[in-house]
């Protein structure tokens, strides 16, 4: 027979092992809910088309910052690069707003040669320039307000 | 919400996490049983190979069947089931055959159930590759779920156990619950019907007013016919005819909720509840096995109900509230308890033997595992874009998860002890298999709700080649 220690020792254990399960389990919840580390962000944005890297510079209406106007976020302010900018709820995106009318990844705006361009990625709730839904890509020019759910963006000089 | 959050993340098989779980779920399993045999008698349980290599090498076969015919499917579904019904089975293991009882059969019986649940459960998802087929016959659902419910009831056929007439007897193959496979079939039947009748139910009413104060939507009279039918049945079939008072509240329970996801009005469910504990309520000193339930529910500690005759005293629900206090926190140890002093401890009652031999901490694991099957399975619902889907989904987790309330508020006293098993864990081929069957339903489900669309045309490359 075994001593009652080992008994004991072998009991805790299962129970350990019992909710180590539970917590992996819950863990596996987690990465389908918030997504995993780094490694899957940059996976999630590898698929977007690339833009050519150095837009011409020098126009005269050239805007240089996104503008938060309205909404939770209002006053914030975005340097704009070659880069796309993603707005949406997802961690991963560029511009992460905390708007409940919001989607996960709800709209891209990038630039085009040159001129800007915003884009709704198939959000629940549409994005909105000046009074109209985006139904395909749309150039924005300097000062048209973007709204998606609360939020209202504008490109500025 | 469940869309933003779908279109959120890019979609994702994650087979390979339901892989380390699955093998933690069988690792669980063997150390559940190779505890109970060290417990016991001192040693790894004789059979700890076979056993090890029949349930992990089915349910491993089971998970490269998913791989590849349902790889989009949660991949939290089949571990979850797994450690149920692998704990299930280690307990049956240390119940019967560890200490020589065989007049309760054993746990290769169970076993084997086991493997014909995870045939069928592959099957399903092999067959049914869209489950909104089974759309299109409610009606044949319904009386196919009222002919297995009925079937007990014919003479020759039907057998009694413990009161309760829901057995049927097939010669050679022992004895099946129909009923467990007719939840099924109503569940179907329900989605089926809501699907198209849910406008209905939902807008036409009549509002209820003291002054200007809105006190309730009341549902059309005519509208009312279905939770009439569905009442009628419930209370008459299974109180009056067959005693089988577990099925009947499942029933009833599930086509409350299920009316009540598809109509977000909450009238229905006060409606349906009064009806029903009204009925209770007048029936209960009619029917003599219900009132000898709600006798012993409320009355437990009382010597003569504990002492009544058999089949009509609170041994059984006294003597497992004992066992479960026996256990405490952290438990006896598998196998170091004395769960055989409650009678039938293996069907039922088998969550009293968990409380003793694993405490608390480990019912709590179970009760968890429990819920997170029905999460993920409500999880689903939201997730799919079929109204059918979402309505079946739902209903699936639903009764998982009230059947397993049901039957653990019954041995923890909270509600009258009715009958009904444990989804996974506790004995019974029938049982078993039909909660293997729901499981299949939610991983194709899962499996379906989760696959990506298609690429929108609009989308990336196939417009910049057109414009080009």
């Amino acid at each position: 027979m075994l001593s009652d220690l080992t008994l004991m020792l072998i009991k805790l254990a299962f129970l350990a092992v019992l909710w180590l399960f539970v917590i992996m389990a819950v863990g596996v919840i987690r990465t389908d809910l918030f997504g995993s580390a780094p490694r899957k962000t940059k996976r999630a944005r590898s698929p977007e088309p690339r833009r050519p890297k150095a837009a011409p510079r020098g126009r005269r209406n050239e805007p240089r910052s996104l503008v938060v106007t309205k909404g939770p976020l209002a006053g914030t302010t975005l340097n704009l690069s070659s880069h796309p900018i993603v707005i949406g709820r997802a961690k991963d995106a560029t511009l992460v707003i905390n708007d409940d009318y919001a989607s996960g990844r709800h709209a891209r705006i990038y630039s085009d040669n040159g001129r800007w361009v915003v884009e709704d990625l198939g959000s629940t709730n549409g994005t909105y320039l000046g009074q109209q839904r985006l139904t395909r890509p749309q150039p924005v020019s300097v000062g048209q307000p973007i709204r998606i759910g609360k939020t209202v963006l504008e490109l500025r000089k | 919400m469940s869309d933003a959050l779908s279109t959120a993340l890019p979609p994702v098989k994650r087979r390979n996490a339901e892989l380390v779980m699955l093998l933690l779920a069988i690792g669980v399993t063997l150390f559940a049983f190779a505890e109970a045999g060290l417990t016991r008698n001192g040693e790894l349980p004789p059979g700890l190979f076979a056993y090890g290599v029949t349930f992990g090498g089915l349910s491993l076969l089971a998970h490269v069947f998913i791989r590849f015919f349902a790889p989009w499917a949660d991949p939290l579904l089949l571990p979850l089931a797994t450690v149920l019904n692998g704990l299930g089975l280690a307990m049956i293991w240390r119940l019967l055959d560890a200490t020589g009882d065989t007049e309760n059969g054993s746990a290769m019986s169970q076993l084997i159930w086991t493997a014909i649940s995870m045939i069928v459960f592959a099957l399903i998802v092999f067959f049914l590759k869209e489950p909104r087929i089974l759309q299109r016959y409610p009606y044949i659902m319904a009386l196919s779920a009222v002919v297995l419910l009925l079937l007990p009831l014919i003479p020759g056929l039907g057998m009694t156990i413990n009161g309760a007439r829901q057995w049927i007897s097939i010669p050679g193959l022992g004895s099946m619950q129909p009923s467990e496979f007719a939840k099924i079939a109503l569940v179907i039947f329900l989605s089926g019907y809501m699907v198209t009748k849910r406008d209905v139910l939902s807008l036409a009413s009549r509002r209820v007013k003291i002054g200007p104060v809105k006190i309730i939507d009341l549902p059309r009279m005519r509208d009312t016919a279905p939770m009439a039918v569905a009442w009628g049945f419930c209370i008459i079939v299974m109180v009056a005819l067959m005693n089988d008072l577990g099925t009947s509240l499942l029933l009833f329970g599930t086509f409350l909720a299920m009316i009540y996801v598809a109509t977000q009005r909450s009238s229905w469910i006060i409606i349906g509840l009064a009806a029903f504990f009204g009925a209770c309520l007048a029936l209960y000193p009619l029917v003599y096995h219900f009132s000898v339930r709600v006798d012993t529910w409320l009355n437990a500690f009382d010597p003569d109900v504990y002492n009544g005759e058999l089949g009509a005293n609170s041994q059984q629900l006294v003597r497992g509230l004992f066992a479960m206090g026996e256990g405490g926190i952290l438990g006896t140890g598998l196998g170091g308890g004395k769960p055989g002093n409650v009678p039938e401890v293996q069907n039922d009652f088998i969550f009293t033997a968990f409380g003793e031999e694993l405490g608390l901490t480990g019912c709590m694991v179970i009760l968890l595992t429990l819920a997170l099957l029905v999460q993920r399975g409500m999880r689903i619902a939201l997730a799919s874009r079929e109204l059918f889907v979402k309505m079946f989904a739902s209903g699936i987790s639903f009764l998982l998860g009230f059947q397993s309330f049901v039957v653990i508020g019954g041995v923890t006293r909270v509600i009258p002890m009715t009958g009904a098993t444990i989804p996974f864990v506790a004995k019974g081929g029938s049982a078993l298999l039909a909660s293997w069957i729901m499981l299949a339903l939610l991983v194709r489900m899962s499996n379906n709700a989760r696959k990506p669309a298609p690429q929108a045309i609009q989308d990336e490359g196939a417009t910049q080649v057109i414009s080009r």
